[in-house]
């Protein structure tokens, strides 16, 4: 397995990614600046949370349109693997490897709360390790967080299978209770919980490690 | 350059006095730009001209103290050739003018106090106070505030674990906002502020400079020969941004060895910054302000040396590193430039377009400095009152479901969850227990840190309040199983110039240094905040304790949530039922009168340091400490954290059964135990009052026989009354 975490100026979960993957994946991923125009050969493309450039102009934006993500994209496109966590759900929205967009809560406030999802597939190299249907816990920290998208993408979304997990107490106002999503091929998923904090009982669960052993077992 | 006059010195917040010294000082008149580097130098925010001879009396030192009051912030040894670095500041007066702004850059401002030092920081906490809820301006002020202080933390990544938030008519016109901050370091990697090695470049890096929070916006800009920027809002604006660029760049920077001294620019900005660098190494500091990044056209030395424009640094560094360290902040697009030099001439000289325009000999500038003894009258003690002088309630549930609900102890989860406070991946004590705790990364060990203060005890009697004050933040960290290591503090006052409101100051400093004394616990950094009046109506007497514990195995350690049912509870240390100052009294009695409950020192270390011993053997499952709202509130905090009930049954040895729920004595503790037996004899031999109260189980907090209310309800309506408050527009 050869992971990478991508960091641009703001990101602040690099860290955080970094040392759930090299805990559950047992390797230490590449940390890739986001000013490079060139990626190492990697096998998993990790885009993590924060504020990346501060959030200004709009959640992600600037971050979609560094240069590392010209490559980030053509590798998703040739079925890299990319995860998405919070704020690089945002970022990969911006840069159009999944649909819709992250809207500012609803509440219009910053929300850090641990929140139940439902696994909605196992069919996925994400989500592998756990069942479908299960009930996990993960942490969620954000203020847009808020997933829209039009009535007739929300379908082809549904339709398609594309989401990945769902809100059981909806803590931003996202439609169909989205908290995250796959890409058609699903070698991309974006979502707003952050699966790196619940990697051990001392921070609150370990839900979240079956994502990376998900990763681990498909890698 | 216009003439000094006394209008011109008044405006600049100086008396007569204090201008004579300076022209002593100078041995001439200074000219404008010199007289404001006075003045902010000199101001009660930088010189402490009132507090300074009674600081003095707070014990600095352990032999885990590596660096006390004075520097950006002070030092721990945590073991492992680790440092933890702390501060608290408050940023009272402006988040009452612009409450977003205002805290944010409180948040802004205590970061980089605590990096400058070499520090990562690791964790934020906060102490807030606000008017009564009924006052029109509250909502405003605690939204908007909260909103500040998560929009700076949260994007800088720096977890905020912790905090307390109080109400109360006093700080109607005045709140406080109190942020501190957490940071570890290598001991061999920490940075100070001395400048040396003549010759050595003076490097600016960060922000550039605007004309924003300049001391003296309300002079009459005719006198400066200025157009009308006097309108400028004089709160700083603050870019977290910027600020977590700047953090990365500086911890980049330290890796290598290329800094010789650094220093943030907090209050004064550049002033404040290359005078304490300056002083601190005794040498010169040369600066060309052309060199200056600036946002704006047409700055003035004045506007320059007075901006307190966020997120900027200041640093020397050894002959030759500049090409290294302008790449790297280049690297994180942020400014770099060579501004000055290191002289010997023990001077500061501001050289703006070819021209001198201020020399100041540093020695006089920060020496002579006023040291004000401001008479103080001691506040006159009042009477203990006992149990019978309270009303009994209808019933105990019924008083504990209406106190839960009261704007002091109601949950204040809408406030922490609005702060990221498990960025960083180390919160393994989130807020809402009785200290944060973070883990420090990659090890075992951990810090617990609180924050705390009772103001109405302060008020009713200074000295006990300040013992109180520093023993529940002792409290707080112990009940996690952590060893109180030291702390920091933010004493917020009134107006000092009145013997009452300095008689406050100087009792709560005593209380402070005697509990710091007995229980090892010394200050290693803080802040004066004077003048907290409005209308002539002073804030209640609060001097806000930041605590810092650590515990060495975090597998060992406890939170507030009974861990299981079918445990014992037991009560640890004296209960008198002392109601005199508690919230008991003055929400359900509507009084505000009587002696504080007094704090016995060598109790509180004895029974403390049993509790501690009990958590660390396993023996305790579970600790809360008993404060605000007595011990009925603390076991019913361990209910609704745990959803657990608890049947009670307990000897009150002749107290009304009221004040053995709701009395606020001090230096207890609740634990819950699967070997009560074992628990009793340890207490015994340590000489520790300790009896079983109740036993843990089911979903009903059972007070009595006829007494009970089960744990939902009471969750519900603790949880409800700050959602709701804020709910209306």
């Amino acid at each position: 397995m050869k992971p990478a975490v991508i960091v641009f100026p703001a990101s602040n979960c690099d860290r955080d990614a970094a040392v759930a993957i090299e805990k559950i994946c047992g390797v230490k991923p590449l940390m890739v600046w986001h000013g490079d125009s060139t990626l190492p050969d990697v096998d998993l493309i990790v885009i993590p949370g924060g504020f990346s450039f501060g959030d200004y102009l709009r959640c992600g934006a600037m971050a979609a349109r560094s240069p590392v993500m010209r490559e980030v994209v053509a590798r998703a496109n040739n079925g890299t693997p990319v995860l998405g966590i919070c704020n690089g759900f945002q970022v990969l929205t911006e840069a159009g490897l999944l649909p819709g967009a992250l809207m500012m809560n609803a509440h219009l406030k910053f929300v850090c709360k641990d929140v139940a999802l439902k696994v909605e597939s196992n069919q996925s190299m994400f989500t592998s390790a756990y069942q479908t249907g299960e009930i996990v816990t993960y942490t969620v920290a954000h203020h847009e967080g808020n997933y829209f998208a039009d009535d007739a993408t929300l379908d082809q979304i549904e339709q398609n299978g594309q989401v990945a997990f769902r809100y059981l107490d909806n803590p931003n106002g996202a439609r169909n209770d989205i908290a995250g999503i796959f890409n058609k091929e699903r070698n991309v998923l974006g979502l707003m919980p952050h699966p790196e904090r619940m990697i051990e009982r001392d921070l609150g669960g370990d839900d979240g490690a079956r994502m990376f052993e998900s990763l681990v077992a498909s890698l | 350059m216009s003439a000094i006059t006394p209008e011109i010195v008044a405006e600049h917040g100086l008396n007569p006095d204090e201008y004579d010294r300076i022209v002593n000082a100078m041995g001439r008149e200074p000219n404008i730009t010199e007289l404001g580097i006075f003045s902010v130098m000199w101001s009660e925010h930088c010189s402490y001209k009132s507090s300074r001879r009674h600081l003095r009396k707070l014990p600095t030192e352990a032999p885990w103290v590596i660096c006390g009051p004075g520097e950006n912030a002070g030092i721990i040894d945590i073991g492992d050739g680790q440092a933890a670095i702390f501060k608290m500041e408050s940023h009272n007066h402006p988040s009452f003018i612009e409450p977003y702004q205002g805290a944010a850059t409180g948040v802004g401002g205590i970061l980089r106090d605590v990096f400058t030092m070499g520090a990562r920081p690791v964790a934020n906490l906060n102490a807030l106070r606000f008017g009564s809820p009924d006052h029109p301006k509250t909502r405003h002020l605690l939204s908007g505030v909260v909103a500040g202080i998560g929009g700076y933390g949260n994007c800088v990544g720096v977890p905020t674990i912790g905090g307390e938030c109080d109400f109360h008519p006093a700080y109607n016109g005045n709140i406080l906002v109190n942020a501190m901050t957490v940071g570890i370091a290598d001991t061999d990697k920490i940075f100070y502020s001395a400048a040396a090695g003549i010759g050595n470049p003076v490097i600016y890096v960060g922000s550039k400079t605007g004309r924003d929070g300049i001391h003296g916006a309300t002079m009459a800009s005719a006198e400066f020969g200025e157009n009308s920027e006097e309108k400028r809002p004089t709160v700083q604006v603050g870019d977290p941004f910027t600020e977590k660029l700047l953090i990365e760049a500086c911890l980049e920077l330290m890796a290598t060895d290329a800094i010789v001294a650094i220093q943030d620019m907090g209050a004064a900005g550049l002033t404040s910054s290359s005078v304490e660098m300056g002083s601190k190494g005794e040498v010169g500091i040369e600066l060309d302000l052309d060199n200056v990044p600036q946002r704006e056209t047409g700055m003035t030395p004045y506007e320059m040396m007075l901006s307190e424009s966020q997120e900027r640094m200041l640093m020397v560094l050894k002959p030759g590193r500049e090409p290294e360290a302008m790449a790297i902040f280049r690297k994180w697009d942020l400014d770099f430039a060579v501004i000055g030099k290191v002289t010997d001439t023990r001077h500061l000289v501001l050289k703006h377009k070819g021209e001198i325009v201020a020399d100041i000999p540093l020695g006089p500038l920060v020496d002579d400095a006023p040291n004000y003894d401001r008479p103080h009258e001691e506040t006159e003690k009042q009477d203990v009152l006992g149990p019978d002088s309270f009303t009994a309630p209808e019933s105990n549930a019924d008083a504990l479901r209406e106190l839960l609900a009261t704007p002091d102890l109601a949950s204040k989860r809408w406030i922490w969850q609005q702060y990221d406070h498990m960025v960083m991946g180390d919160t393994i004590g989130r807020p809402g227990g009785d200290a944060g705790v973070v883990r420090v990364h990659g090890t075992q060990k951990a810090l617990a840190i609180t924050t705390d203060c009772t103001p109405r005890y302060c008020k009713a009697d200074p000295v006990e309040g300040g013992r109180q004050a520093v023993a529940e933040t002792w409290r707080n960290i112990t009940a996690t199983g952590a060893i109180p290591l030291a702390i920091t503090n933010c004493l917020n006052f009134g107006n000092p110039e009145k013997p009452i409101i300095m008689g406050q100051f100087v009792g709560c400093i005593e209380g402070m240094a005697e509990a710091c004394l007995a229980l090892d616990y010394p200050v290693i950094s803080g802040n004066v905040s004077l003048y907290n009046e409005t209308n002539g109506q002073a804030i209640l007497p609060t001097p806000a304790i930041g605590g810092v514990g650590i515990l060495t195995n975090y597998e060992q350690r406890a939170s507030i949530a009974f861990a299981a049912e079918g445990e014992t509870i037991v009560l640890i240390g004296d209960t008198e039922g002392h109601l005199g100052q508690s919230l008991y009294a003055r929400e359900l009695c509507g009084r505000e009168d009587g002696a504080p409950p007094p704090v016995n020192l060598s109790a509180e270390r004895r029974n403390g340091d049993l509790v501690r011993g009990l958590i660390l053997t396993g023996v305790a499952t579970s600790c809360h400490d008993v404060s605000g709202g007595g011990l009925l509130v603390a076991i019913a905090d361990m209910a609704m954290a745990s959803r657990i009930g608890a049947v009670l049954d307990y000897d009150r040895g002749g107290v009304p059964s009221y004040a053995f729920l709701f009395g606020e004595d001090q230096g207890r503790y609740v634990i819950t135990t699967n070997s009560p037996e074992l628990v009793l004899e340890q207490a015994a031999v340590d000489g520790v009052n300790a009896s079983v109260i109740g036993v843990t189980g089911g979903a009903t907090l059972k007070i009595s026989e006829f007494d009970s209310i089960s744990v939902a309800e009471l969750t519900q309506v603790h949880e409800g009354w700050l959602p709701a408050y804020m709910a209306i527009p």
